[in-house]
């Protein structure tokens, strides 16, 4: 007889009301609905191919993917770079996901290339609250949406420094070993925040990180509030 | 905004003014507590009394088998938890399946996690269907409590719970159905299925929300969630709230009365939204079993595309529809359902559920058919993502042969069909 185990949304452990869970169960009741501007991104959605052909026959200095359509997200963004001025002038996207999604990576092709285009230093320093801040906002929930989008951006700039010989300004994002027995990284530990974990206990739900290598845990912990703080503004 | 195009009846529905108006007068004029020794309170009990045997006639049980409580989750986390703690002596064993709704799987984990039961949960054929041959390998002596839900909330898919209810009393064993998607719609016939413990709720058929009924059958040892003041028959103390009982018991009756004439227009309308959308938009498919499903079900896959942004956009076109259970539809998980059923994660992000209901006008359903496909074309655009259909169905469907039969079987037309009650 074959069970599955299941995943329970609740941990069931007692609770002082209201807590942090019950914050974050908060977010969930808050109006779905976006603002003009994220709607306009995803009913009008700027910077796409119009046809299957001019995907194939654009010609791009550098095109990045991340994501994967199992987790629910996936982008695929291509950039044109002016050598002279290093420039991002041309941006086109794709993306799998949901209207915030979409919206996200419209906005973001639209700061790229608007007033002539963007620096790709610059455009290396774009941070994910920067695309919301364009959109007014999005619901706390679909932060992680923008997040995607900046990460295509990274992925398409370093595929043009690979392609234009410029491999010294290739900035690899350095995933740090935190949990040194079950090798877990700063980056398990932002996917897990991204996620929606707030506690200790909700990334270790996540990641098991801190059962066998308990020296970690301090390190753990700034590295949530770190995480909130970059994504959510912190817990306020 | 154009019209609205009510497609999430599954969520909830709209109160029949009928059941309003018996309503209307609990609230002012007959607003008595039945627990009161006067007049006023003797009025409200009657109230109380004849809906109790309205649902039991319609149940076709004792009226002393009905207990009514603040929701179906009530119902449910009653029948379980009850259940358990009362039976603890006999043993910790609860069986239950993969797709069942949160209200049965949490209360289950609760358990497990703080009172030491152990859940085996059963999976679900490719249909969703539960099989009483897995069903009595899983069962142990110690099993205390089987609940298996009637109709699936999200693909629609209907168990045979009287085959399945026969082997658990061959084992002695307590059967629970949550039949909440099944009130008013499917025979609730206590005595046909065989079962022990039945939940349904009030705002899927047409009455108020806020309201549910679990069924107990004499004889079965159970221990209330809420104690107080005694009402309900001790099974669920609080002042009963009388005007909401009566108008579901006024629901329940006329959507019993009604049903099969609704029923065969819901069917007609609902395999013509399946065709019309498989037939015209490809790379989709259906979810659930294609005639043993809910009249009111529609529950389709869309390849490449993600529910939430086509939802938006065809709500835009005034159609409300739903990805999957109106509980679980903000959270970004896909759907426990759909994977139970065998998809791959792949192709369970881009489900949408359709749930008719009684003001469903064969109109609607063509502006369903005619705004998808160029909605779906235009997202998919968008989308990065390129399934390989035959890449996802031999894990849907056991061979692509199966699957094309599956296919054609809902474009063929077909005449409406009686729903298949166990």
């Amino acid at each position: 007889m074959s069970t599955i185990a299941l995943k329970p949304t609740s941990d069931f452990k007692p609770v002082t009301h209201p807590d942090v869970k019950a914050k974050k169960q908060a977010a969930e009741l808050e109006e779905w609905f976006y603002t003009d501007i994220v709607k306009d991104h995803f009913f009008n959605p700027r910077n796409i191919f119009r046809t299957q052909k001019e995907i194939d026959d654009y010609q791009p200095d550098g095109i990045g993917m991340v994501g994967s359509p199992a987790c629910g997200d996936m982008m695929k963004m291509w950039i044109k770079v002016d050598k002279a001025t290093d420039m991002i002038t041309e941006c086109k996207w794709q993306t799998f996901g949901c209207g915030s999604a979409i919206a996200s990576t419209s906005m973001l092709s639209v700061m790229l290339t608007e007033n002539g285009g963007m620096k790709t230093d610059q455009a290396l320093q774009l941070k994910p609250q920067d695309i919301v801040k364009r959109l007014v906002d999005l619901p706390q929930r679909k932060f992680h949406c923008s997040v995607l989008g900046d990460k295509a951006l990274r992925a398409a700039i370093n595929d043009h420094f690979r392609k234009s010989g410029q491999d010294q300004r290739v900035v690899v994002e350095g995933a740090k070993v935190i949990d040194k027995i079950l090798k877990i990284t700063d980056k398990d530990i932002e996917e897990a925040v991204l996620e929606g974990a707030v506690t200790f206990e909700d990334v270790q739900k996540k990641t098991k990180i801190g059962i066998q290598d308990k020296s970690c845990i301090p390190e753990v912990e700034q590295l949530i509030r770190f995480y909130r703080e970059k994504f959510f503004g912190g817990d306020k | 905004m154009t019209k609205e195009i009510y497609l999430d009846h599954a969520a909830t529905t709209h109160v029949d003014p009928r059941v309003k108006a018996v309503m209307d007068k609990y609230w002012t004029e007959e607003f008595g507590n039945p627990g009161s020794f006067n007049s006023v309170g003797l009025r409200a009990l009657r109230a109380l009394n004849n809906a109790r045997a309205t649902v039991a006639k319609i149940m076709n049980c004792i009226p002393e088998e009905i207990i009514f409580t603040g929701s179906g989750t009530e119902s449910i986390n009653t029948a379980i938890k009850g259940v358990y703690r009362a039976n603890k002596a006999k043993g910790k064993h609860i069986i239950t399946s993969t797709t069942e709704h949160h209200a049965v799987l949490e209360s289950c984990e609760y358990l497990t996690k703080h009172e030491g039961a152990e859940v085996t949960y059963l999976p679900v054929d490719k249909y969703g269907r539960v099989s009483p041959e897995q069903l009595e390998q899983a069962i142990r002596p110690d099993t205390v409590l089987i609940s298996i839900m009637y109709a699936n909330n999200e693909v629609g898919t209907i168990n045979r719970i009287a085959e399945l209810a026969a082997v658990a009393k061959k084992h002695r064993a307590l059967f629970h159905t949550d039949a909440c998607q099944a009130g008013g719609v499917l025979d609730i016939d206590v005595k046909k299925l065989g079962i022990d413990l039945m939940t349904i709720n009030g705002s899927k058929l047409y009455g108020p929300k806020g309201v549910g009924v679990l069924y107990v059958r004499r004889g079965v040892q159970i221990h209330p969630l809420i104690h107080g003041g005694g009402q309900e028959f001790r099974m669920r103390s609080g002042t009963e709230n009388v005007p909401v009982l009566a108008g579901f018991a006024t629901a329940l009756e006329l959507a019993h009365q009604e049903r099969e004439a609704e029923n065969k227009r819901e069917i007609v309308l609902r395999d013509k939204l399946i065709a019309g959308i498989l037939s015209t938009v490809p790379k989709t498919f259906l979810n659930g079993h294609p005639t043993e499903r809910l009249p009111n079900n529609v529950n389709i896959s869309f390849m490449d595309i993600e529910g939430e942004a086509l939802l938006l956009m065809i709500n835009e076109h005034g159609i409300c529809a739903s990805t999957g259970s109106a509980c679980t539809s903000k959270s970004l998980d896909p759907s426990h359902v759909i994977l139970a059923l065998g998809l791959p994660y792949e192709a369970s992000h881009g489900s949408i559920r359709f749930t008719l209901g009684k003001y469903t006008t064969e109109a609607g359903i063509d502006k369903v058919i005619e705004v998808l496909p160029p909605i779906v074309q235009r997202l998919r655009h968008l989308s990065p993502v390129n399934i390989n259909m035959e890449d996802i169905f031999p894990q849907v469907l056991m061979n692509p042969k199966d699957s094309q039969d599956h296919r054609q079987s809902l474009i063929v037309e077909k005449k409406p069909q009686e729903v298949k009650t166990p």
